[in-house]
């Protein structure tokens, strides 16, 4: 097992040398590749990036760029050689937009697990917050949210940053800010930070990033940022004005892009290996703390802010407030774990590396066990096998192994959703208990599970995959190991738990400061909360003058006192 | 005349209306409504919080006879609608000053 281990990790790192250049070059080293491969350029007064048509890397089909023809007997190895770079980049650049279509897909998801845990007073006004939160944020990426966040992708964790299995032309996202600016032997700024902050490069997609790797890059963010976007839609719901909601939409781009320029943007977090010797850095591989985790806290706050529903809480007891669809909930729930395979898999943006099946297993498992741990929670807790609660569990799994997907092995990623489903159980329990009212369960589901598994990379990560990652290759690693993969606790790497650990206070804290101190300004400009009124007739037509359910009597609702 | 409320177990009503057709009682209205009366409701727990169900659905008829035919309506709701169980339900009679038939203009007994 172990020489299967160690052979493997000899692939790794003999795979992982071929592209050696690109993850241990520095500025002053000429790479031996093709210059698509590093995205250097040996005419800097002719760029060949950005790169608008996908001409540039390699070789299409015929007729063929180069004007050599297309027979064999005509093409040299080098001919050949672009032309199977070519197709390399459009396999993987084919599987992140296909995979990024699968998570667009979520919105719907996300619509229906929230607005079937809402009161059919209330369904109109839920699903157009989770319907309006995709044009709202995609319009706030395309405007300064993919450039902060992946401004300066190219330089960071360490230059040449980060392999360009998308194509070159992303070594035009080379602008940012940061501590500790990195120079060229010539003196010139390369780019690059010691301590990366934020990205300044690609506001509003301008044509300095008209690249189609980019475009890419930046479809597969938009659709990762709108899943951040809409969790704190379901913790807010049933009394959260419309038009406040409007500005928390355009905002919320903000606090996102900031914190995943640090883990993914190639800033200071992933950059707590070669900077801290915390591992190989913060280790998030599809967004347990960038995304999930995020959503969840910024949803906290909200809720905080917002207060809990009229009859929510009497005598500061907790009271039921039943949801009005629960089939909406599970189809809502289904939803999600399909597009979570696209997810997960997608975040190697390269349809060419093959670990993606690891991280579909792992994927699945995780959401399965996530299901079964809430349910024997619920069991054992002599409660009844409520649907929406074991939909909680099997989304709580999938927010759990989003981190780790690619690092750990399937009785892991079976483990840890176990664990995830029991923590989201007694996650609701605890914050309905404590005065937070979330009708969905949003920071349970997203917030204490995307710790969770930002945490669990820090434990199962077995070291087979993900050798540099963050620009770290430790020798003595490589001397013990073959590569130095992404390695947790049980396998012989305690640092690595540092950084995870790191990471998720960065993420708690950040995420809830910033949405605490914005929805409390937000609250100046036009109020967070409806009227009392409008709470009990419901917000369907008062804010958004569109009954769900116009043919059908709602109850009258009387709640204001126990039931 | 009079009129005849009754509210019974949902489950109850095919019984009920079969009964008063045997009964030759022609005609009712029927509502679906909320209810309780000393049947008390029972706690049930929604995601971490107990809530009381008080009110249990029940179905209402409402019906119209002659005073002569009363007491045989009544029996037969009383009797089919029967379990013996709480919450069975109760009839209520009320006295009509008058009743018309909206297609012929018919008043009285002729329009029951």
């Amino acid at each position: 097992m172990r020489n299967k281990r160690l052979a493997l990790a000899l692939g790794v790192a003999l795979f992982g040398a071929s592209l050696g250049p690109v993850a241990l070059v520095r500025a002053d080293d000429p790479p031996s590749v093709p210059q698509y491969f590093s995205g250097a350029n040996a005419d800097p007064a002719k760029p060949v990036w950005p790169d608008p048509t996908g001409g540039g890397a390699g070789v299409w089909a015929a007729p063929a760029g180069d004007t050599k023809g297309d027979i064999p007997t005509s093409l040299g190895p080098t001919d050949l050689y672009d032309r199977v770079a070519h197709n390399l980049f459009s396999v993987n650049m084919v599987w992140t937009l296909v995979t990024g279509f699968l998570v667009m897909f979520m919105q719907a998801g996300f619509m229906l697990v929230e607005t079937g845990l809402a009161r059919a007073k209330n369904a109109s006004h839920t699903a157009a917050m989770n319907f309006l939160i995709y044009p709202l944020g995609c319009f706030a990426f395309w405007a300064y949210g993919f450039a902060i966040g992946w401004g300066n992708w190219f330089s960071g964790p360490v230059p040449p940053g980060w392999y360009a299995s998308l194509g070159p032309g992303l070594s035009v996202l080379n602008s940012g800010i940061g501590i500790g600016a990195a120079t060229d032997a010539a003196g010139n700024a390369t780019g690059a930070f010691t301590y990366g902050l934020l990205g300044t490069k690609g506001f509003f997609l301008g044509s300095a990033v008209g690249d189609v790797s980019v475009m890419a890059l930046f479809f597969f963010m938009m659709v990762f940022m709108d899943t951040t976007a809409t969790i704190p839609t379901g913790a807010m719901c049933e009394r959260w004005a419309w038009r406040n909601f409007v500005l928390y939409g355009l905002w919320v781009a903000l606090p996102y892009c900031i914190f995943a320029n640090w883990v993914w943007g190639g800033g200071w977090l992933a950059q707590a290996g070669v900077n801290w010797g915390l591992g190989h850095g913060a280790v998030d591989f599809a967004g347990s703390g960038v995304v999930h985790a995020m959503g969840g806290f910024i949803g906290l706050a909200g809720a905080m802010v917002v207060g809990p529903r009229i009859g929510k809480y009497v005598k500061g007891k907790p009271q039921a407030i039943p949801g009005h669809d629960v089939p909406m909930v599970v189809l809502g729930t289904f939803i999600l774990a399909f597009g979570w395979f696209g997810f997960n898999p997608g975040s190697t943006l390269a349809g060419t590396d093959l670990r993606i099946a690891y991280v579909v297993v792992n994927t699945m498992l995780c959401s399965v066990t996530g299901a079964l741990g809430a349910m024997a929670t619920l069991e054992m807790k002599g409660l009844k096998h409520d649907p929406t609660m074991m939909c909680n569990g099997m989304l709580a799994g999938l927010v759990a192994i989003t981190a780790p997907c690619a690092f750990v092995d399937p009785w892991a990623a079976a483990l840890i959703g176990f664990i995830a489903g029991i923590i989201v159980v007694f996650s609701v329990l605890f914050f309905e208990n404590a005065g937070v009212d979330d009708p969905v369960g949003a920071i349970s589901v997203h917030g204490i599970n995307g710790l969770w598994g930002v945490v669990s990379v820090g434990i199962f990560a077995t070291g087979q995959y993900g050798a540099g990652w963050n620009g770290v290759v430790r020798e003595s690693y490589v001397a013990a190991y073959g590569a130095d993969g992404v390695r947790g606790l049980l396998y012989g790497d305690a640092s690595q738990l540092g950084a995870q650990l790191l990471d998720a206070a960065v993420v708690a804290v950040f995420g809830f400061v910033m949405a605490y101190v914005w929805f409390k300004f937000s609250n100046l400009i036009t109020p967070i909360r409806v009227s009392e009124e409008v709470e009990m007739e419901g917000l369907d037509i008062p804010e958004v003058g569109a009954p769900a359910y116009p043919d059908f009597a709602v109850h009258a609702d009387t709640r204001k006192h126990a039931a | 005349m009079k009129k005849i409320e009754a509210v019974i177990k949902p489950f109850k009503l095919d019984e009920v209306k079969q009964a008063l057709a045997n009964a030759g009682i022609q005609g009712m209205t029927v509502t679906d409504v909320r209810g309780f009366g000393r049947q008390r409701g029972h706690v049930e727990t929604y995601r971490g919080a107990e809530y009381n169900v008080n009110f249990v659905p029940k179905v209402k008829i409402e019906l119209l006879v002659n005073d002569g035919d009363m007491s045989r309506a009544v029996g037969a709701i009383v009797e089919a609608a029967n379990t013996g169980k709480i919450g069975d339900g109760k009839v209520f009679i009320l006295p009509i000053d008058e009743v018309v038939r909206i297609r012929t203009g018919e008043r009285g007994s002729p329009a029951i």
